[in-house]
C-alpha cells in the first residue's frame, strides 16, 4: 500500500518501538545483573549500565549448575520431543487424509479429544504408567483374569521417560491435516501413476513440500519441550545424571531461604545460559522457514 | 487387436449413475478423443482406465488383459494432466525421470534418458530449473516429458491444453500430433474443444450425460451424426435442427409455416410419412436466391465470414454467408438448400434415420478405422 500519511505512521512506529523495548528490557536488565559482582547486584537501586565481571559470573554458574551434562541432558530430550512429535504428527495426519478406513473418524477424533488433554491434567496416570510402563496391559489381563508374569519395566530416571510422553501432538497432527489438504489431488494422482506407493509418496513429495511446515512446528516444539518444567521434576530423581537446564535453574535462583543473600548475577548468568539453545534454534528456523515462504512454489 | 477395450464400463457415486454402460474398442496406434460438455463423464471414464478411479461394473482390458484391479502403475498407462500436476519440489529433470528412480534405473540411465526427451520437447536448457520458473506451456512439456519417458503403451491426456492461451494451445495441440506419429502410441484424448477433437483424432468418441453418442472419424462425426445431440455439438455452429413433417410421395419436409425442403429421395427410400427433424448445415445454405425465405434477426462478424441468425418457419436457423452481404434486423432474405445437404432424424429420439446402402454409402460405413500412420 502507498500511502502518505506521516502522524499514522509516526504513530505505529512509536509503537513498534515501544513494544521492542518493552520486551528487550528484561532480557537487558538479565545481562546486566549477570555481569556485577556480588555487592553491586544487590545495591538498591540495581546499576542499569553492565559491569567487569561477566565471564567470571557465566563461568561460577556454568560449574554451579553441573551445565555441561545438564544442558546436553535438554538438548537430547528437547531435540527428541521435538522429532518425535513431528514424525507421529506427520504420520498420523498422513494417514487420516490419505487413507480411506472404518475407523477413521473415531482415529481423528480421538486425536482431538487429546488437545483437551495437556499433560498437567492427566499427570498422575502418566506417571504410573512412566513408573510400570507395562501396567495398562496388566490391568487388562487382570479384567479378564488371565495371569500373565509380565516384567517390571519403568521409565524413571531415563530419556525414553523424558521424552515419550511429551511427544503425543494434536496441535501438530492438525497442521499437517492442514497442509495435506491442500496438496492437489492430481499430484497424488501423478505420483500414483508414476508408479509411487504411499511410503515413497510420503518420504519424497508430501515431506519435501512440507518443509516449512516442519520449521514452523520444530520451532513451536523446541521451545515447548526445552521450557518443560513439571515433568521432568517429576520423572527425574537422578538429578546427577538426567536433570534438564530449566530444573537445574531452579536450584540456583535463590530459594525463599531466611539468611541466605541472594546470589542474582550467578542466577541471571545462568539464565542466560538456559535460555540460549531456545532463542538460538528460533532464529535459526524462522530464517529458514521464511526463506521457505517466499520460494513457495505455486 | 485392440489395445484398449471397454466393455459395458459403468460407474456410480453413491447411488449416482454417472457413466453408463460404455463400449469401445481402440486399435492399437489409434488417437482416440473423447469429446463432450462439461461433466459428461470424460475425466471419469479416462481415469478408470488409467486405474484411478474404480470401476463399479463392466471390464476394462489394455493389451488383451483385464485391468480392472491392477494398480495405476501396472496398467503401463500415463497420463498428462490439466494442471499438469508436477512436483514442485524437485527440477525439470527429476520430475521427468521421477519414474524411473522409482523403476530403479541406475543413475546414468535415467540421466541418459531425461536428456533425450528432454531434447525432443526442447526441454534441454530448462532441465535444472524448478516447475514454478516455467512458463504454462512449458510446464504443460514438462507433463508430457514425465508421460513419455517411460515409454508407454497407452498415453491418457485430460483436458491438457486448456490452461494454455489459444497460439499456444494451437501449437502445443501439433506437437502432440507430431509426438503421436512418432511414438504410435495408443491415446486417449479427453477434450471439450471441438476444434482439438477435429484436428487430433483419428477418431472421436461423443459422450454426453455419460453415454457414448457416437464414435467415427472427424469427418463422420461432422458429416453423418448419428443423432440431433451430436449435430448440434459438432461444428460451428451446430447443424440447423428444425421439426417438420415428411412427405415421403413428394420428396419434401414441409415446415409448420407450410414451406418445402426437398431431399434425396435415393438417399432416404424409406421414410415414413410423419414428423421428422430435419438438418443442414448453416455452410450448405445457398444464399441470395431460392424458393425458400426466413426472417434475419442478427448477425455474428467471423471475420472472414458472417452468420446470419433468422427465424425459418418460426424456428431458429443459421446461415453463414459473405461478410459484405447486410441485412436489416426484420428483413426476409431468400435462400436454397441443395436436397443432398439433408439430413433427417426422427422426431422422438433423435436418432438419424435409417439411409439407403447405396454401394458409395456402404463402403464407407464398413470401411476399416483409418490409422494414420
Ligand atoms: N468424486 C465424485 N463424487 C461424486 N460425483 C462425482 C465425483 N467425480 C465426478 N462426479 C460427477 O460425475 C460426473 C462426471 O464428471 P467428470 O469429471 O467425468 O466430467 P467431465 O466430463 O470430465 O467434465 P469436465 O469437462 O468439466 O472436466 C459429474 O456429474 C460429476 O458431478
Ligand atoms: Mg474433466
Amino acid at each position: 500500500m502507498i500511502e502518505r500519511t506521516p502522524v499514522l505512521d509516526f504513530i505505529t512506529h512509536a509503537l513498534l518501538i515501544g513494544s521492542l523495548v518493552a520486551l528487550l528490557i528484561p532480557f537487558w536488565i538479565i545481562f546486566v545483573a549477570a555481569s556485577h559482582d556480588f555487592h553491586t547486584v544487590n545495591q538498591v537501586p540495581m546499576p542499569l549500565m553492565p559491569g567487569s565481571h561477566f565471564l567470571e559470573n557465566m563461568a561460577t554458574a556454568w560449574e554451579r549448575g553441573n551445565f555441561g551434562r545438564v544442558m546436553l541432558n535438554s538438548i537430547v530430550v528437547a531435540g527428541g520431543v521435538t522429532i518425535g512429535k513431528i514424525v507421529i504428527a506427520a504420520l498420523s495426519a498422513f494417514s487420516i487424509v490419505y487413507f480411506r478406513y472404518k475407523l477413521r473418524m473415531v482415529m481423528f477424533w480421538l486425536i482431538f479429544i487429546t488437545l483437551m488433554l495437556p499433560l498437567e491434567v492427566r499427570i498422575v496416570p502418566t506417571y504410573a504408567v512412566a513408573a510400570d510402563a507395562l501396567r495398562p496391559f496388566k490391568a487388562i489381563f487382570e479384567l479378564f483374569g488371565i495371569s500373565v508374569g509380565l516384567p517390571e519395566w519403568n521409565l524413571l530416571n531415563s530419556y525414553s521417560g523424558l521424552i515419550l510422553p511429551l511427544i503425543a501432538t494434536a496441535t501438530g497432527t492438525f497442521l499437517y491435516r492442514q497442509f495435506f489438504l491442500t496438496v492437489p489431488d492430481e499430484l497424488t494422482e501423478a505420483a500414483k501413476m508414476d508408479g509411487s506407493g504411499p511410503v515413497r509418496f510420503f518420504l519424497e513429495v508430501l515431506m519435501p513440500l512440507s518443509k516449512t511446515n516442519m520449521a514452523a512446528l520444530a520451532t513451536i516444539m523446541f521451545v515447548w519441550s526445552w521450557n518443560q518444567y513439571l515433568w521432568p521434576l517429576l520423572v527425574v530423581t537422578d538429578q546427577q545424571n538426567f536433570a534438564t537446564a530449566t530444573m537445574q535453574l531452579q536450584k540456583i535462583v535463590p530459594g525463599p531461604v531466611f539468611g541466605e543473600p541472594p546470589i542474582w548475577n550467578v542466577a541471571m548468568a545462568a539464565n542466560l545460559i538456559v535460555l540460549t539453545p531456545p532463542v538460538l534454534v528460533t532464529i535459526f528456523l524462522q530464517r529458514w522457514f521464511v526463506r521457505g515462504l517466499i520460494s513457495t512454489e505455486k | 487387436m485392440a489395445e484398449i477395450t471397454l466393455r459395458d464400463v459403468r460407474k456410480s457415486y453413491a447411488k449416482n449413475e454417472v457413466v453408463h454402460g460404455v463400449n469401445l474398442d481402440v486399435a492399437s496406434g489409434e488417437l482416440i478423443v473423447i469429446l463432450g460438455p462439461s461433466g459428461c463423464g470424460k475425466s471419469t471414464l479416462l481415469r478408470m482406465v488409467a486405474g484411478l478411479e474404480s470401476i463399479t461394473s463392466g471390464e476394462v482390458a489394455i493389451a488383451g488383459r483385464v485391468v480392472n484391479r491392477l494398480e495405476p502403475r501396472e496398467r503401463g498407462c500415463a497420463m498428462v494432466f490439466q494442471n499438469y500436476a508436477l512436483y514442485p519440489h524437485m527440477s525439470v529433470a527429476k520430475n521427468i525421470g521421477y519414474s524411473l528412480k522409482i523403476a530403479g534405473l541406475s543413475k546414468a540411465e535415467r540421466t541418459e534418458r531425461v536428456n533425450k526427451v528432454a531434447a525432443t520437447l526442447g526441454l534441454t536448457d530448462f532441465l535444472e530449473r524448478k516447475p514454478a520458473q516455467l512458463s504454462g506451456g512449458q510446464r504443460q512439456r514438462v507433463a508430457m516429458g514425465r508421460a513419455m519417458i517411460r515409454e508407454p503403451k497407452v498415453f491418457l491426456y485430460d483436458e491438457p491444453l486448456s490452461n494454455l492461451d489459444a497460439t499456444l494451445r494451437v501449437a502445443m495441440r501439433v506437437e502432440i500430433r507430431k509426438l503421436h506419429q512418432r511414438l504410435g502410441a495408443t491415446t486417449l484424448f479427453v477434450t471439450h474443444d471441438q476444434v482439438e477433437a477435429m484436428t487430433l483424432a483419428d477418431r472421436i468418441v461423443v459422450m454426453n450425460k455419460g453415454g457414448i453418442e457416437q464414435v467415427g472419424t472427424p469427418s463422420e462425426v461432422y458429416g453423418r451424426p448419428e443423432t440431433t445431440y451430436v449435430a448440434n455439438f459438432i461444428g460451428s455452429p451446430g447443424l440447423n435442427l428444425l421439426k417438420g413433417a415428411a412427405h415421403p410421395d413428394e420428396g419434401v419436409i414441409k415446415l409448420p409455416d407450410g414451406q418445402q425442403l426437398a431431399y434425396d429421395r435415393n438417399q432416404w427410400p424409406e421414410i415414413g410419412h410423419g414428423p421428422v427433424v430435419v438438418g443442414f448445415r448453416a455452410e450448405a445454405v445457398k444464399f441470395g436466391s431460392g424458393p425458400l425465405s426466413a426472417r434475419f434477426d442478427f448477425a455474428e462478424e467471423l471475420g472472414i465470414a458472417k452468420l446470419l441468425h433468422g427465424s425459418f418457419g418460426g424456428q431458429g436457423m443459421i446461415v453463414h454467408v459473405a461478410t459484405h452481404e447486410d441485412l436489416q434486423s426484420g428483413q426476409p432474405f431468400f435462400f436454397s438448400v441443395d436436397p443432398r445437404d439433408i439430413q433427417l432424424f426422427d422426431a422422438d429420439g433423435g436418432r438419424r434415420l435409417e439411409e439407403a446402402r447405396t454401394p458409395a454409402a456402404r463402403t464407407k460405413i464398413a470401411a476399416p478405422i483409418q490409422v494414420r500412420a
